[in-house]
Protein backbone atom coordinates (compact mmCIF):
# COMPACT_ATOMS: atom_id res chain seq x y z
CA UNK A 1 0.00 0.00 0.00
CA UNK A 2 1.57 3.38 -1.45
CA UNK A 3 2.01 5.63 1.74
CA UNK A 4 0.36 8.74 1.25
CA UNK A 5 1.70 12.47 1.54
CA UNK A 6 0.07 13.51 4.06
CA UNK A 7 1.19 10.41 6.56
CA UNK A 8 4.91 11.20 4.69
CA UNK A 9 4.34 15.01 6.28
CA UNK A 10 2.76 13.76 9.50
CA UNK A 11 5.87 11.18 10.21
CA UNK A 12 8.23 14.29 10.14
CA UNK A 13 9.24 15.20 13.66
CA UNK A 14 8.23 18.37 12.25
CA UNK A 15 5.10 18.09 12.12
CA UNK A 16 4.76 16.16 15.71
CA UNK A 17 2.10 16.91 17.30
CA UNK A 18 0.31 19.18 14.42
CA UNK A 19 -3.69 18.75 14.20
CA UNK A 20 -5.36 17.17 11.70
CA UNK A 21 -6.53 20.00 9.02
CA UNK A 22 -2.80 21.54 9.73
CA UNK A 23 -1.39 18.26 8.57
CA UNK A 24 -3.62 18.30 5.56
CA UNK A 25 -2.77 22.11 4.67
CA UNK A 26 0.47 20.89 4.72
CA UNK A 27 0.09 17.97 2.89
CA UNK A 28 -1.66 19.58 0.55
CA UNK A 29 1.32 22.20 -0.80
CA UNK A 30 3.63 18.95 -0.31
CA UNK A 31 5.32 16.97 -2.85
CA UNK A 32 8.42 13.75 -2.24
CA UNK A 33 11.61 14.77 -3.95
CA UNK A 34 14.55 13.39 -4.25
CA UNK A 35 18.39 14.43 -4.96
CA UNK A 36 21.57 13.03 -6.10
CA UNK A 37 24.89 13.46 -4.44
CA UNK A 38 26.20 16.86 -5.18
CA UNK A 39 22.88 17.64 -6.07
CA UNK A 40 21.52 21.37 -5.29
CA UNK A 41 18.42 22.17 -2.66
CA UNK A 42 18.24 26.04 -3.28
CA UNK A 43 21.37 28.10 -3.96
CA UNK A 44 22.01 31.18 -2.37
CA UNK A 45 20.51 34.61 -4.09
CA UNK A 46 18.20 32.11 -5.57
CA UNK A 47 13.92 32.53 -4.86
CA UNK A 48 13.43 31.33 -1.90
CA UNK A 49 9.64 29.93 -1.90
CA UNK A 50 10.57 25.89 -0.76
CA UNK A 51 11.73 24.73 2.44
CA UNK A 52 12.52 20.76 2.98
CA UNK A 53 11.90 18.34 5.72
CA UNK A 54 14.24 15.83 4.99
CA UNK A 55 13.86 12.12 5.46
CA UNK A 56 17.01 10.37 4.76
CA UNK A 57 20.73 11.30 3.21
CA UNK A 58 22.55 14.16 4.51
CA UNK A 59 22.60 17.79 3.08
CA UNK A 60 25.26 20.11 3.36
CA UNK A 61 24.37 23.73 3.96
CA UNK A 62 27.83 25.89 2.61
CA UNK A 63 28.43 29.15 0.64
CA UNK A 64 31.58 30.18 -1.59
CA UNK A 65 34.25 31.63 0.11
CA UNK A 66 36.92 33.43 -2.63
CA UNK A 67 40.08 31.72 -1.91
CA UNK A 68 38.68 29.04 -0.20
CA UNK A 69 36.32 27.44 -2.19
CA UNK A 70 33.20 25.81 -0.74
CA UNK A 71 33.21 25.85 2.65
CA UNK A 72 30.45 23.46 4.53
CA UNK A 73 28.72 25.54 7.47
CA UNK A 74 26.48 22.94 8.91
CA UNK A 75 25.20 19.76 7.95
CA UNK A 76 21.54 18.52 7.96
CA UNK A 77 20.37 14.73 8.34
CA UNK A 78 17.15 12.64 8.61
CA UNK A 79 14.50 14.81 10.51
CA UNK A 80 16.34 18.10 10.22
CA UNK A 81 14.23 20.66 8.03
CA UNK A 82 16.26 22.86 5.32
CA UNK A 83 15.24 25.96 4.80
CA UNK A 84 13.76 28.82 6.32
CA UNK A 85 14.19 32.26 3.81
CA UNK A 86 11.03 31.60 2.48
CA UNK A 87 9.25 32.97 5.86
CA UNK A 88 10.89 36.44 5.70
CA UNK A 89 11.03 38.84 2.84
CA UNK A 90 13.09 39.35 0.32
CA UNK A 91 12.49 35.78 0.21
CA UNK A 92 15.62 34.61 -1.02
CA UNK A 93 18.04 31.83 0.48
CA UNK A 94 21.34 32.86 1.79
CA UNK A 95 22.97 29.92 1.49
CA UNK A 96 23.81 26.53 -0.63
CA UNK A 97 22.13 23.53 0.29
CA UNK A 98 23.38 20.65 -1.70
CA UNK A 99 23.05 16.73 -1.07
CA UNK A 100 26.13 14.64 0.40
CA UNK A 101 23.94 11.47 -0.04
CA UNK A 102 21.13 9.98 -1.98
CA UNK A 103 18.46 11.92 -0.30
CA UNK A 104 14.70 12.06 0.21
CA UNK A 105 12.97 14.77 1.66
CA UNK A 106 9.41 15.92 1.38
CA UNK A 107 9.52 19.99 -0.58
CA UNK A 108 7.15 21.84 0.97
CA UNK A 109 6.11 25.22 -1.25
CA UNK A 110 6.17 28.02 1.20
CA UNK A 111 4.80 30.48 -1.15
CA UNK A 112 1.67 28.37 -1.00
CA UNK A 113 1.81 28.10 3.18
CA UNK A 114 2.58 31.87 3.29
CA UNK A 115 -0.48 32.29 2.04
CA UNK A 116 -2.58 29.51 3.43
CA UNK A 117 -1.52 31.11 6.84
CA UNK A 118 -2.51 34.44 5.93
CA UNK A 119 -6.50 33.08 5.65
CA UNK A 120 -5.42 31.34 8.83
CA UNK A 121 -3.41 32.34 11.67
CA UNK A 122 -3.42 28.83 13.80
CA UNK A 123 -1.66 27.41 10.59
CA UNK A 124 0.76 30.66 10.51
CA UNK A 125 1.00 30.11 14.59
CA UNK A 126 1.76 26.47 14.28
CA UNK A 127 4.37 27.11 11.28
CA UNK A 128 6.09 29.62 13.29
CA UNK A 129 6.01 27.52 16.76
CA UNK A 130 8.20 25.05 14.97
CA UNK A 131 10.28 27.07 12.80
CA UNK A 132 11.22 28.87 15.90
CA UNK A 133 12.02 25.75 17.99
CA UNK A 134 14.38 24.69 14.96
CA UNK A 135 15.68 28.10 14.72
CA UNK A 136 16.32 28.20 18.55
CA UNK A 137 18.31 25.25 18.57
CA UNK A 138 20.46 26.21 15.56
CA UNK A 139 20.99 29.59 16.93
CA UNK A 140 21.83 27.49 20.34
CA UNK A 141 24.66 25.15 18.33
CA UNK A 142 25.98 28.43 16.21
CA UNK A 143 26.73 30.08 20.09
CA UNK A 144 28.44 26.92 20.99
CA UNK A 145 30.72 26.39 18.00
CA UNK A 146 31.34 30.56 18.75
CA UNK A 147 32.89 29.42 21.79
CA UNK A 148 35.57 26.96 20.34
CA UNK A 149 34.86 24.80 23.11
CA UNK A 150 37.79 22.43 21.38
CA UNK A 151 40.78 25.67 20.62
CA UNK A 152 43.56 26.28 22.81
CA UNK A 153 43.39 26.14 26.27
CA UNK A 154 45.96 26.69 28.74
CA UNK A 155 46.85 24.64 31.64
CA UNK A 156 49.56 22.94 33.22
CA UNK B 1 52.14 9.90 47.89
CA UNK B 2 55.28 9.31 46.34
CA UNK B 3 56.05 8.96 42.51
CA UNK B 4 56.50 5.62 41.40
CA UNK B 5 59.16 5.86 38.06
CA UNK B 6 58.14 4.41 34.96
CA UNK B 7 59.74 4.24 31.66
CA UNK B 8 58.47 5.60 28.44
CA UNK B 9 58.35 2.41 25.97
CA UNK B 10 56.31 3.66 23.41
CA UNK B 11 54.94 7.47 21.94
CA UNK B 12 52.15 7.88 19.70
CA UNK B 13 51.73 11.20 18.11
CA UNK B 14 47.92 11.16 17.55
CA UNK B 15 47.34 14.59 16.91
CA UNK B 16 49.88 18.26 16.59
CA UNK B 17 49.38 18.19 20.03
CA UNK B 18 48.20 15.58 21.39
CA UNK B 19 50.72 12.60 22.41
CA UNK B 20 50.03 9.16 23.85
CA UNK B 21 53.03 7.52 26.25
CA UNK B 22 52.93 4.38 27.40
CA UNK B 23 54.79 3.55 30.39
CA UNK B 24 55.82 0.13 32.45
CA UNK B 25 57.18 0.50 35.93
CA UNK B 26 60.69 0.56 36.52
CA UNK B 27 60.06 -1.89 39.70
CA UNK B 28 56.96 -3.75 40.50
CA UNK B 29 53.73 -4.78 38.93
CA UNK B 30 51.29 -2.53 36.59
CA UNK B 31 48.72 -0.85 38.80
CA UNK B 32 45.84 -1.97 38.94
CA UNK B 33 42.82 0.39 37.80
CA UNK B 34 39.26 1.39 36.73
CA UNK B 35 38.48 2.93 33.47
CA UNK B 36 38.02 6.71 33.91
CA UNK B 37 40.57 7.50 36.77
CA UNK B 38 43.44 9.36 36.62
CA UNK B 39 46.93 9.61 37.72
CA UNK B 40 49.43 12.47 38.79
CA UNK B 41 51.95 12.13 36.33
CA UNK B 42 55.22 14.27 36.69
CA UNK B 43 57.87 15.61 34.47
CA UNK B 44 61.18 15.33 35.96
CA UNK B 45 62.02 19.16 37.64
CA UNK B 46 58.94 20.60 35.75
CA UNK B 47 55.64 19.53 37.60
CA UNK B 48 52.76 17.36 38.07
CA UNK B 49 49.56 17.15 36.50
CA UNK B 50 46.37 14.89 36.24
CA UNK B 51 45.92 13.06 33.03
CA UNK B 52 43.47 10.06 32.67
CA UNK B 53 44.27 7.08 31.96
CA UNK B 54 43.35 5.95 28.09
CA UNK B 55 44.03 2.51 28.47
CA UNK B 56 41.23 -0.32 29.44
CA UNK B 57 42.36 -2.85 32.47
CA UNK B 58 44.40 -5.48 31.33
CA UNK B 59 46.73 -3.73 29.06
CA UNK B 60 50.66 -4.32 29.57
CA UNK B 61 51.52 -0.90 29.67
CA UNK B 62 50.04 2.35 31.26
CA UNK B 63 48.63 4.43 28.56
CA UNK B 64 48.07 8.09 28.61
CA UNK B 65 46.70 10.58 26.44
CA UNK B 66 48.34 13.99 26.64
CA UNK B 67 46.91 17.50 24.98
CA UNK B 68 50.17 19.83 25.33
CA UNK B 69 48.26 23.11 26.73
CA UNK B 70 51.33 24.04 29.18
CA UNK B 71 54.52 23.50 30.53
CA UNK B 72 54.40 19.98 32.27
CA UNK B 73 52.00 18.50 29.30
CA UNK B 74 54.29 20.07 27.33
CA UNK B 75 57.51 18.41 28.53
CA UNK B 76 55.49 15.06 28.89
CA UNK B 77 54.54 15.25 25.44
CA UNK B 78 58.17 15.87 24.56
CA UNK B 79 59.42 12.75 26.28
CA UNK B 80 61.15 10.15 24.28
CA UNK B 81 61.21 6.21 24.29
CA UNK B 82 63.20 5.25 27.39
CA UNK B 83 63.03 8.82 29.46
CA UNK B 84 61.37 8.29 32.92
CA UNK B 85 58.28 9.46 34.12
CA UNK B 86 56.72 9.75 37.67
CA UNK B 87 53.25 8.28 38.53
CA UNK B 88 51.21 8.35 41.44
CA UNK B 89 47.62 6.74 41.52
CA UNK B 90 45.28 5.61 40.47
CA UNK B 91 42.96 8.16 41.75
CA UNK B 92 39.01 9.16 41.50
CA UNK B 93 36.29 7.44 40.40
CA UNK B 94 35.63 5.31 37.15
CA UNK B 95 33.21 5.04 34.40
CA UNK B 96 31.10 1.77 36.17
CA UNK B 97 31.99 0.37 33.25
CA UNK B 98 32.42 -3.82 33.51
CA UNK B 99 35.48 -4.94 32.68
CA UNK B 100 35.99 -8.29 30.87
CA UNK B 101 37.67 -10.29 33.47
CA UNK B 102 36.24 -9.19 36.63
CA UNK B 103 33.27 -10.86 37.11
CA UNK B 104 30.90 -8.29 37.06
CA UNK B 105 27.65 -8.07 34.53
CA UNK B 106 27.74 -6.01 32.09
CA UNK B 107 24.91 -3.33 31.17
CA UNK B 108 22.15 -4.60 28.98
CA UNK B 109 21.39 -0.98 28.00
CA UNK B 110 22.30 0.82 25.08
CA UNK B 111 25.17 3.22 26.65
CA UNK B 112 25.83 6.59 24.52
CA UNK B 113 29.69 7.67 24.73
CA UNK B 114 29.96 11.60 23.89
CA UNK B 115 33.16 13.16 23.33
CA UNK B 116 34.42 16.34 22.38
CA UNK B 117 38.22 16.90 21.69
CA UNK B 118 40.60 15.36 24.44
CA UNK B 119 37.30 14.05 26.46
CA UNK B 120 37.29 10.86 24.05
CA UNK B 121 40.38 9.53 25.92
CA UNK B 122 39.42 9.10 29.27
CA UNK B 123 36.34 7.51 27.63
CA UNK B 124 38.67 5.47 25.42
CA UNK B 125 39.23 2.15 27.89
CA UNK B 126 35.97 2.19 29.12
CA UNK B 127 34.84 2.34 24.93
CA UNK B 128 36.74 -0.68 24.31
CA UNK B 129 35.49 -2.83 27.43
CA UNK B 130 32.01 -1.68 26.38
CA UNK B 131 32.59 -2.89 22.65
CA UNK B 132 33.83 -6.37 24.10
CA UNK B 133 30.99 -6.49 26.15
CA UNK B 134 28.42 -5.78 23.18
CA UNK B 135 30.07 -8.70 21.10
CA UNK B 136 29.33 -10.84 24.07
CA UNK B 137 25.58 -9.76 23.90
CA UNK B 138 25.46 -6.65 26.15
CA UNK B 139 24.04 -3.67 25.38
CA UNK B 140 24.76 -1.78 22.12
CA UNK B 141 27.05 1.08 22.14
CA UNK B 142 27.09 4.64 20.42
CA UNK B 143 30.41 6.62 20.02
CA UNK B 144 29.45 9.97 19.42
CA UNK B 145 32.77 12.29 18.70
CA UNK B 146 33.13 15.92 18.27
CA UNK B 147 36.09 17.99 17.20
CA UNK B 148 37.00 21.16 16.84
CA UNK B 149 38.08 19.98 12.77
CA UNK B 150 38.99 17.06 11.23
CA UNK B 151 42.97 17.00 11.93
CA UNK B 152 41.97 16.92 15.94
CA UNK B 153 39.76 13.59 16.07
CA UNK B 154 41.64 11.73 18.26
CA UNK B 155 42.31 7.15 17.92
CA UNK B 156 41.19 7.35 14.31
CA UNK B 157 42.28 3.65 14.38
CA UNK B 158 40.16 2.96 17.25
CA UNK B 159 37.29 4.64 16.35
CA UNK B 160 37.43 2.49 12.85
CA UNK B 161 37.60 -0.47 15.33
CA UNK B 162 35.11 0.09 17.50
CA UNK B 163 33.11 0.46 14.40
CA UNK B 164 34.14 -2.77 12.55
CA UNK B 165 33.12 -4.79 16.23
CA UNK B 166 29.22 -3.24 16.36
CA UNK B 167 29.61 0.02 18.08
CA UNK B 168 27.64 3.07 15.70
CA UNK B 169 30.18 5.40 15.14
CA UNK B 170 29.09 9.15 14.45
CA UNK B 171 31.16 12.04 13.95
CA UNK B 172 31.24 15.86 13.80
CA UNK B 173 33.86 18.75 13.28
CA UNK B 174 33.04 22.34 13.88
CA UNK B 175 35.01 23.47 11.24
CA UNK B 176 35.17 21.36 7.94
CA UNK B 177 38.04 21.42 5.56
CA UNK B 178 37.97 20.42 1.92
CA UNK B 179 38.36 16.83 2.32
CA UNK B 180 35.85 15.91 5.11
CA UNK B 181 32.33 14.88 3.59
CA UNK B 182 31.42 14.03 6.97
CA UNK B 183 29.22 15.88 9.71
CA UNK B 184 29.63 19.30 10.36
CA UNK B 185 27.90 20.77 13.30
CA UNK B 186 27.82 20.43 16.93
CA UNK B 187 28.47 17.03 19.06
CA UNK B 188 24.50 17.43 20.35
CA UNK B 189 23.11 17.33 16.52
CA UNK B 190 24.57 13.46 16.67
CA UNK B 191 21.93 12.49 18.98
CA UNK B 192 18.79 12.74 17.17
CA UNK B 193 19.61 10.02 14.57
CA UNK B 194 22.25 8.16 16.46
CA UNK B 195 19.56 5.19 16.99
CA UNK B 196 19.63 4.71 20.84
CA UNK B 197 16.67 3.74 23.12
CA UNK B 198 16.52 6.85 25.11
CA UNK B 199 14.18 4.86 27.70
CA UNK B 200 16.80 2.37 27.93
CA UNK B 201 20.21 3.85 27.82
CA UNK B 202 22.52 5.57 29.61
CA UNK B 203 25.69 8.21 28.79
CA UNK B 204 29.23 9.04 29.68
CA UNK B 205 29.69 12.42 28.50
CA UNK B 206 33.73 13.92 28.38
CA UNK B 207 34.75 17.22 26.92
CA UNK B 208 35.01 21.08 27.23
CA UNK B 209 32.45 21.57 30.64
CA UNK B 210 29.62 23.80 28.35
CA UNK B 211 29.50 20.56 25.81
CA UNK B 212 28.88 18.13 28.56
CA UNK B 213 25.87 20.71 30.01
CA UNK B 214 24.53 20.98 26.98
CA UNK B 215 24.89 17.39 26.03
CA UNK B 216 23.01 16.17 29.25
CA UNK B 217 20.35 18.29 29.09
CA UNK B 218 19.95 17.30 25.06
CA UNK B 219 20.07 13.68 26.27
CA UNK B 220 17.53 14.59 28.75
CA UNK B 221 14.92 16.39 26.42
CA UNK B 222 15.37 12.67 24.58
CA UNK B 223 14.15 11.16 27.29
CA UNK B 224 17.25 9.59 28.82
CA UNK B 225 16.92 9.43 32.69
CA UNK B 226 19.01 12.01 34.13
CA UNK B 227 20.48 8.85 36.71
CA UNK B 228 22.26 7.59 33.95
CA UNK B 229 24.08 10.27 32.86
CA UNK B 230 27.69 10.44 33.82
CA UNK B 231 30.04 13.00 33.58
CA UNK B 232 33.65 13.53 34.08
CA UNK B 233 34.82 16.91 35.68
CA UNK B 234 38.01 18.24 36.41
CA UNK B 235 39.20 21.14 38.26
CA UNK B 236 42.59 21.55 39.58
CA UNK B 237 43.79 18.26 40.92
CA UNK B 238 47.07 18.32 43.10
CA UNK B 239 47.18 15.87 45.50
CA UNK B 240 45.01 13.46 44.63
CA UNK B 241 43.23 12.61 47.62
CA UNK B 242 40.89 15.25 49.16
CA UNK B 243 43.11 16.59 50.93
CA UNK B 244 44.37 20.51 49.69
CA UNK B 245 40.83 21.08 48.15
CA UNK B 246 42.45 22.34 45.37
CA UNK B 247 39.71 20.63 43.20
CA UNK B 248 36.26 21.57 45.08
CA UNK B 249 33.31 21.94 43.40
CA UNK B 250 30.79 22.52 45.77
CA UNK B 251 30.75 19.89 48.36
CA UNK B 252 32.69 17.64 45.96
CA UNK B 253 36.46 17.09 46.09
CA UNK B 254 36.65 16.06 42.23
CA UNK B 255 39.91 14.44 42.92
CA UNK B 256 38.30 11.89 45.49
CA UNK B 257 34.80 11.73 44.48
CA UNK B 258 35.15 12.60 40.90
CA UNK B 259 36.17 12.91 37.80
CA UNK B 260 33.48 10.74 37.14
CA UNK B 261 29.99 11.93 39.12
CA UNK B 262 26.42 11.54 38.14
CA UNK B 263 24.94 14.21 36.18
CA UNK B 264 21.70 14.41 37.85
CA UNK B 265 20.66 16.68 40.69
CA UNK B 266 23.22 18.65 42.54
CA UNK B 267 26.24 18.25 39.92
CA UNK B 268 23.73 19.74 37.10
CA UNK B 269 23.40 22.81 39.09
CA UNK B 270 26.39 23.07 40.01
CA UNK B 271 27.61 23.18 36.37
CA UNK B 272 25.48 26.02 35.57
CA UNK B 273 26.70 28.25 38.54
CA UNK B 274 29.77 30.77 38.60
CA UNK B 275 33.18 30.21 40.21
CA UNK B 276 34.35 32.15 42.84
Amino acid sequence: MSTTMRELVASHPFTSGMQEGTLELIAGCSTNVVFAPGEMLCAEGASADTFYLLRRGRVSIDVHAPGQGTVIIETAGPGDVVGWSWLVPPYQWTFDARAMDPVGCIAVDGACLRTKALDDPSLGFALLSRVSVTLLSRLQATRMRLLDLYGDQRGH
Amino acid sequence: MTPALHRVTERIRETADVTTLLLEPLEGPLMNYRCGQFNMLSALAVGEVAISLSGAPGESRLRHSIRDVGAVSRSLCRSRVGDLVGVRGPFGSDWQVAHENDGSEADSRDTVVVAGGIGLAPLRGAVEELVKAGQRGAGRVFVLVGAREPSQIVFNDDLESWARRGARVALTVDRATSTWDGRVGLVTSLLGDAGFDPKNARALLCGPEIMMRFTARALVDLGVDPEGILVSLERNMHCGVGWCGHCQLGPFLLCRDGPVVPYAGLVAELLTQRER
